[in-house]
């Protein structure tokens, strides 16, 4: 099992998901536990890769590689490194919570709901594992379905719309990146007898140039592939002009479903641009980077003032993602090692305090049937504890210090300050927007007299609420306070993908430590190992 | 005067089809009684024919003086044209039941047009590729129009049956055009540096009468409108076998004529990219899952087409897997609707379909999964088919035209998903009753469907097979 621990990870939901569709009967109630079971099975698992990826390491660990497909040369190759660690448990931590929010509010189809709902952890755990082109297109591609489905059948009155509009936006962009991904293949046969689609491979050729036998891509050439793979992230992120499938989708979509879209799947776009865009395609990245910023930057300002205005809560969550996410963006562009950190950080934040809250709304819905915030008010009073919790969690998205938003928010902003001070200026209005909509959002819906009779009886969480809640707020308070434990693991890999956009020789004849981007110590908290194992 | 036994066995599996059917026309009014026997004799000949590949295949080489060539890439149709033929048969067994419809004739028919496509997948010679053709094109009007008290199947044949003559009169004067500056009619033979304005004309009479073959825009408007009307099973094979047919030969002369292929270049390109368009548009305004089915036929000639701009062995492969891929789909999704719309055809609304996944949650897994296919989703054959064609045109550096294709798959998506919505997502109409699908039908469904998945997940013999460089003789 030792060599294809990875392969476990990936397939055991899928595994789960067969066993619940070959299982006979209706009981729900044990379809259900087999669901709970195996995703628990899988966030246990998952956090034995934590002890795989050592502290300061950049390389790939546990990597499996096998022949798939002769011609082209496809391998079957995952490995797993700081950047895509978090991410994969952030899923496997996410998917239990959602059969559990899904416990009570799933009636119809149960045995289909949990069916999907596993599969598409496969799908999106496949994604961040791939270090194979095709296969990692693959797992994007094979991810739409379930989502497709989670959000045609088991979603609210638009439902079918939303999962439509959602599946085409994202298949315009991934189609014209698999043109991309065959492009960078064919060209990768100057190099390669045969050509590659392997990942690591690829980037070592164009880290080579052509002159130390790699390839070198035209500028022209670059900028076309560059936006293949671009326009497929952007949309997934999304990024501002592309935004308009989220609030839909997250709307019509079960909790689970909004969850692992809000919580994972917009990742997915962010992991791309840092796996795929930066390291393979410098050039065009710095060049489109002012752009790009800009976009990011609109919305962050655009995605906070039209959730401030949202009649709906759960579009304001939505709308409050796209602003959120428009701050990774800028990250990831920034170049700057810490602003990479904290992108990567602000993923895992914004997967668990937008997914908490997607889940606190799911529970406000499952009482009252409703997302209207006008129908909310004084909630407060019946139930103080969901409330409680609710304010802790937007706490921690707006970016409370000692919370986990605040951490990722801050390093952001500190390293976009470095290097653009005024992108860094224009970003930072967000974070006051984002007090305003969510702190008057919970006053809205919380505080105050009651004044709608319907609310005044509304019980307060109850015991299985109680078990996701406490998970999450265990959590946020810990990634708040002990940040250093989680960026030790992964500054390595985000210096590693500003490494990989200088070209090979500059930095061979460089000493580790003389490197300009590397992380600056008094980031770096106490526990780190001594210069030069770090890097490495 | 007599051929030579290895000739007589190079054209083996013809042969049998051949002789099968004759069998079942002399024997059908004698054994009017028995119910199984035009079933089993007819699926009994077209397993032996398939099966009898093996000898040109082992034998190779040419037969008749080089009319008819039997190597790997005619081995390669003969397999796909008699699997294609025995599943539809398959299928059929059941469908003719229900509609009441004589067997006899219409296995004979199926069988000769077995052998058509194959003469045409491996002849070598132009005229040769005409009798082919003509073959299965006359088993397929007759076969278009057996349901002869449907007046929708009648206006099917004719339309199949004149639009397919002025095809079949462009393709012999295209022959006789050729014939003409050459001076031969042998492929391999063919020089084109002396043809003047006599060839190009010629070549250009060719290439509109395989297009029309092959559905293509601008000649594709026959397509919906016969599919829609042909029996079910028939369209399965109208889309799948005789397509493949003529994409065959449309091979076979572009490869071992290049100075045809390379006047022929941008006009492929043309139609490719028209036909894409016109087929995956067409089939958006589709409510008959029927039709839709058949503008999407059209939109996967349009992708078979990008890959033959390709020009290169690599396109070659591409076209073949794609045919293989395509065949396995269509034959699954045109059986399963064809048993899941009831006697007479009735139900192929997309209403029709609502609330399938619950009603008969198998069948519209089946159909899912065929759908997802041409939707080119991964794991499925239909996306390897997808990734090799883009391959091949981007190898070719037509960028353009790949970039033509996704957006066409983009599309595409839109009217598949549209069926899944539909049969997952809506709720079933009062009354809608359940169709039972018979055994027939599921062990085709489950063929199209293992093959879809083998061949989408495990592609390397099959690529193995068709990149071979050695594959056509030229």
């Amino acid at each position: 099992m030792a060599g294809h621990f990875l392969s476990v990870i990936v397939f055991l939901p899928a595994v789960g998901a067969l066993a619940l569709l070959l299982l006979r009967g209706e009981d729900r109630l044990w379809i259900r536990r087999l669901a709970l079971v195996v995703s628990a099975a899988e966030f246990l698992l998952s956090l034995l890769l934590v002890r795989a990826v050592p502290i300061g390491s950049a390389a790939y660990h546990l990597e499996e590689r096998h022949r798939w497909i002769v011609s082209p040369p496809i391998t079957y190759h995952l490995g797993v490194d700081g950047l895509s660690l978090f991410l994969v448990i952030l899923t496997t931590f996410l998917t239990p919570l959602c059969v559990l929010a899904s416990w009570k509010g799933i009636t119809t189809r149960v045995r289909e709901f949990f069916v999907m709902l596993l599969v598409l952890e496969t799908g999106v755990i496949g994604v961040f594992l791939s270090l194979d082109l095709f296969l990692f297109f693959l797992f994007w591609e094979v991810m739409l379905l379930p989502m497709y489905f989670l959000i045609g059948v088991w979603g609210h009155e638009r439902r079918i719309y939303a999962a439509l509009k959602f599946v085409l936006y994202t298949m315009t962009g991934s189609i014209l990146m698999l043109v991309g991904i065959l492009w960078l293949y064919t060209l990768s046969g100057a190099a390669v007898d045969g050509g590659t689609f392997d990942l690591p491979v690829i980037q070592r050729l164009l880290q080579l140039g052509q002159a130390g036998g790699g390839i070198t891509l035209g500028q022209h050439t670059e900028w076309l592939l560059f936006g293949a793979f671009f326009l497929a992230f952007a949309i997934k992120v999304p990024l501002f002009p592309l935004h308009t499938w989220l609030p839909d989708a997250h709307v019509e979509a079960p909790t689970a479903g909004s969850v692992i879209l809000a919580g994972v799947l917009l990742k997915m776009g962010t992991y791309g641009m840092m796996r795929f865009c930066l390291p393979l395609f410098p050039h065009a990245s710095r060049r489109f980077a002012p752009w790009i910023a800009v976009l990011a930057i609109i919305g962050i300002i655009y995605g906070a003032l039209v959730a401030m205005v949202q009649p709906n809560l759960k579009k304001l969550v939505a709308y409050s993602s796209v602003s959120h996410l428009g701050f990774i963006v800028l990250g990831i562009f920034a170049f700057h090692p810490v602003s990479e950190v904290g992108a990567i950080y602000q993923m895992l934040n914004h997967g668990v305090s937008t997914g908490a809250l997607f889940l606190l709304v799911g529970m406000l819905y499952e009482r009252r049937h409703t997302f209207e915030i006008s129908e909310f008010g004084g909630l407060a009073t019946p139930m103080p504890r969901l409330a409680a919790f609710f304010l802790l969690v937007a706490l921690s998205s707006l970016g409370l210090p000692m919370l986990n938003g605040f951490v990722g928010e801050f390093l952001i902003l500190l390293g976009t300050y470095q290097h653009h001070w005024r992108w860094a200026a224009w970003a930072a209005s967000g974070v006051i927007l984002s007090a305003v909509y969510l702190l008057w959002a919970c006053q809205r819906v919380f505080f105050g007299g009651i004044s709608n009779e319907k609310n005044r009886r509304l019980p307060d969480i109850t015991g299985r609420e109680k078990v996701i809640l406490a998970a999450i707020a265990v959590v946020i308070l810990w990634m708040g306070v002990g940040s250093v434990m989680f960026t030790r693991r992964f500054e390595a890999s985000a210096g590693n993908v500003l490494q990989q956009m200088e070209p090979a020789r500059y930095y061979e004849a460089t000493a580790p430590a003389a490197r300009p981007n590397a992380f600056p110590a008094a980031l770096r908290g106490p526990r780190i190992p001594p210069e030069g194992a770090a890097n490495r | 005067m007599f051929p030579l036994r290895e000739d007589l066995l190079r054209v083996a599996p013809e042969a049998a089809w051949c002789l099968a059917g004759t069998l079942l026309m002399l024997l059908e009014p004698f054994w009017k009684k028995l119910r199984y026997a035009s079933p089993a004799l007819a699926l009994l000949g077209a397993a032996l024919g398939t099966a009898a590949t093996a000898y040109p295949a082992r034998i190779g080489g040419t037969a008749f003086h080089g009319l008819f060539s039997a190597d790997g890439f005619s081995v390669f149709f003969h397999l796909l044209v008699g699997g294609v033929v025995f599943l539809v048969m398959l299928a059929s067994t059941s469908f003719l039941a229900r509609e009441h419809l004589p067997a006899g004739e219409f296995y004979a028919l199926m069988l000769f047009a077995a052998a058509g496509m194959s003469v045409l997948a491996g002849a070598q010679e132009m005229l040769t590729a005409f009798i082919g053709l003509e073959m299965s094109s006359i088993a397929s009007y007759i076969l278009a129009g057996y349901r002869r008290d449907s007046p929708f199947s009648s206006e099917s044949a004719m339309k199949y049956f004149l639009l397919g003559s002025f095809a079949t009169a462009f393709f012999l004067y295209g022959i006789a055009l050729i014939y003409g500056a050459t001076g031969t009619t042998l492929l391999p033979r063919m020089h084109m540096e002396t043809g003047g304005i006599l060839l190009k004309l010629g070549l250009a009479l060719l290439f509109v009468g395989l297009a029309f073959k092959v559905a293509a825009a601008p000649f594709q408007v026959w397509t919906p409108d016969v599919y829609e009307g042909a029996p079910m099973p028939v369209t399965a094979l109208l889309s799948a076998g005789p397509k493949a047919a003529a994409f065959a030969f449309f091979l076979r002369i572009s490869l071992t004529v290049t100075a045809a292929y390379d006047f022929w270049f941008w006009a492929i390109w043309i139609v490719a990219a028209l036909t894409m368009f016109v087929g995956n548009l067409g089939a958006l305004a589709q409510t008959n899952v029927k039709r839709m089915l058949a503008y999407s036929s059209i939109a996967h000639a349009g992708y078979i087409l990008v890959a033959f701009a390709a020009r290169s062995e690599m396109g070659m492969a591409a076209v073949l897997y794609y045919l293989l891929a395509y065949a396995l789909m269509k034959v699954g999704a045109f059986t399963l609707v064809g048993s899941l719309s009831g006697a007479g055809e009735c139900c192929l609304d997309l209403t029709d379909f609502a609330g399938l996944g619950q009603r008969q949650p198998y069948a519209a897994g089946a159909l899912s999964l065929c759908l997802l296919s041409l939707l080119g989703l991964p794991v499925t054959a239909g996306f390897l088919g997808k990734f090799y064609i883009f391959r091949a045109a981007l190898d070719a550096h037509l960028v353009w035209l790949a970039v033509l294709m996704a957006v066409n798959s983009v599309v595409g998506a839109y009217y598949y998903l549209r069926v899944i919505v539909v049969m997952y997502m809506r709720e079933s109409r009062p009354g809608a009753a359940v169709m039972v699908v018979p055994a027939a039908v599921r062990v085709v469904l489950f063929v199209s469907v293992a093959g879809i998945l083998y061949f989408g997940l495990f592609p390397n013999r099959v690529m193995a097979f068709v990149s071979n460089p050695g594959l056509l003789s030229r």
